[in-house]
């Protein structure tokens, strides 16, 4: 019997712990708005933000690999070179370890949410280096590409150029003028979320091929024209979060206008609403879709707040604000972190095992998790009103009796963060659970 | 040629990617209101980064959401300079205190200065057109 290639398995682990690392830290955090400076003495609001959002990121990054490692695996079986994607792996545990610690010790330099010592970073672009040699080589292989390899390769190449391009600040060229320094950060910023989300969604893709049995879907031109329209997206429709800065209006009038081309999707999503219930229906008792289909109503959801965000007249009312948070946590959690499990649940499980069917324990999880993010995203969309509303009014009220008169509204979304923890953390249990077990026990008994 | 079409599309879309970038890194056009020391204003940005103010402050609404927006801080009604070096120094219920030295406190003024002169972040600045779009009140 060939020996199972366990790579992509080994990621998905590692991004496990990452989100369970993640989501401690972000409580943790997120306490500090209703009892602040509570943990100044022990660790400070400035450690605590980067470590959640570090793990958080680390968790997108790694699950993201692991699943085209898994996909890759599947399309081709065993061409992945093994120690390549060891030292990969290695690379990452050397980085993690490296920037937890400084954050642990307020040693920081970078920016926001690549807040570690700058030279961390070439560990982490050289693991990444690493992934796309590794997937050069074996799609290069590959004839006629369906679309998720599209999305796989330009998330990882772009992911590589951009994370590059985060680093130029080094330079003191790049420093000399602080608005243009800031639109590259946030340039650079929006085409990183921008490519680990091609490399997310692309596993959404390959996942549904693999769950509804349709090889065609991945080919056509439909799916070609909404992964341009995707790639367009990431290159320019960053401006929307700087329409405030005192930059060029070029700048707003390209991001507008690519921002305002997002309304396909969303007709898209809407004209598709009833083949997406038709396989829902049908699909409903495998758990890795039930993950998918939850991402499709995030992804509905988030996408109308996107763009209501990315019109330049509401931007000066959300900008800002909890209601950038509220789109930053609903697409993170909603849209990647649900993809993320439904992967897992399918590449975790065992070769030839039967369909990972829910049990009641994780079906009350799962349930959970959407319940207590739909609180939380909603919590953080009314503060972030009440602070546009504020902050275009005549600011009578100071900035922290503005917050404080937000404090039960805070307490709601503690409330919320901590169940959706407790939800979260279950599932990633379980999955883990089920990997150690496979890999270890049965290593034992063989 | 049909076989080949987003290869075609993708190529098209990366060089306009990259010839939208160099436009953006060769850009010079900016405009500051106030005097202010730039190379120790670049260095002072650098401290901003080593003490991670961006985790709770922000600057034109990008950064943390802990603490107020600091681009305009330094000629905001009431304050002053004194006024953030106290703050630094002595912390609050929510913000640690900072043993800054010298040379830094210098630094992280000078930087907070460049901030100012760059131009105003206070939303309230633009005017909303017909098209949706935003511009600076008076331009």
């Amino acid at each position: 019997m060939e020996s199972e290639n366990k790579t992509g398995k080994y990621f998905l682990a590692l991004a496990l712990i990452m989100l369970i690392l993640g989501l401690v830290f972000g409580v943790l955090a997120a306490t500090n708005y209703i009892h602040p400076g509570y943990s100044k003495s022990w660790l400070n609001f400035s450690q605590l933000r980067p470590i959640h959002v570090s793990c958080i990121v680390f968790f997108i990054l790694i699950g993201a690999s692991g699943c085209v490692y898994s996909g890759l695996n599947f399309i081709a079986p065993n061409k992945i070179k093994k120690p390549i994607s060891f030292i990969q792996l290695g690379l990452w545990l050397i980085a993690i370890f490296l920037i937890l610690f400084a954050y642990l010790n307020s040693e920081f330099g970078g920016r926001e949410y690549w807040e570690f010592p700058p030279k961390y970073s070439i560990i982490i672009a050289a693991a990444w280096l690493l992934f796309l040699i590794n997937f050069i080589r074996v799609v290069i292989k590959i004839k006629k590409w369906p679309v998720y390899i599209w999305m796989w390769m330009t998330g990882i190449f772009f992911f590589l150029l951009t994370f590059s391009e985060n680093y130029l600040w080094e330079f003191p060229y790049f420093r000399e003028h602080f608005v243009k320094d800031m639109t590259i950060q946030w340039k650079v910023n929006g085409s990183l979320v921008g490519s680990w989300n091609q490399l997310v969604y692309g596993t959404a893709m390959f996942l549904m091929e693999k769950l509804t049995e349709n090889k065609k879907g991945a080919k056509s031109n439909l799916a070609f024209r909404m992964y341009f329209l995707g790639l367009a997206n990431l290159m320019f429709n960053w401006g929307h979060h700087i329409y405030t800065l005192p930059t060029e209006n070029y700048i707003r009038y390209v991001s507008y206008i690519v921002s305002m081309t997002e309304w396909i999707f969303l007709a898209r999503i809407i004209y598709m609403f009833r083949q997406t219930l038709n396989e829902a229906e049908k699909l409903s008792h495998h758990f890795p879709y039930r993950f998918l289909f939850a991402s499709e109503i995030w992804v509905f959801l988030n996408l109308m707040l996107s763009l209501i965000m990315s019109i330049p007249a509401f931007n000066l009312y959300t900008h800002g604000t909890q209601i950038t948070v509220a789109h930053a946590m609903g697409t993170t959690i909603g849209i990647n972190s649900m993809i993320l499990f439904g992967a897992c649940f399918e590449f975790l499980r065992r070769n030839n095992s039967s369909i990972l069917k829910p049990s009641k324990i994780l079906n009350f999880f799962f349930w959970m998790t959407q319940i207590s993010l739909f609180v939380f995203w909603i919590t953080l969309i009314i503060i972030g009103i009440n602070r546009g509303l504020w902050q275009m009014g005549p600011q009578t009220d100071s900035f922290s009796t503005m917050m404080a008169n937000q404090s039960s509204l805070f307490e709601i979304f503690v409330i919320a963060g901590i169940l959706l923890m407790i939800a979260m953390i279950a599932i990633a249990v379980a999955l883990l659970n089920t990997f150690f077990r496979d890999t270890f026990l049965k290593a034992k008994v063989n | 040629m049909k076989e080949n079409w987003p290869k075609l599309i993708f190529v098209t879309l990366v060089l306009s990617f990259f010839t939208f970038t160099f436009y953006l890194y060769t850009s010079t056009n900016f405009i500051y209101t106030k005097e202010y020391n730039r190379p120790i204003a670049q260095r002072g940005e650098l401290i901003w980064q080593k003490y991670n103010c961006q985790s709770c402050h922000q600057m034109y609404g990008l950064g943390g959401y802990l603490g107020p927006d600091l681009t305009n801080i330094i000629s905001a009604k009431g304050r002053s300079e004194a006024y953030v070096l106290a703050l630094v120094q002595t912390g609050n219920t929510q913000m640690p205190s900072y043993n800054l030295t010298e040379d830094e406190k210098k630094e992280l003024i000078e930087f907070l200065k460049s901030t100012d002169a760059s131009g105003v972040s206070d939303p309230r600045s633009f005017k909303i057109n017909l098209s949706g779009m935003i511009t600076k009140n008076g331009k």
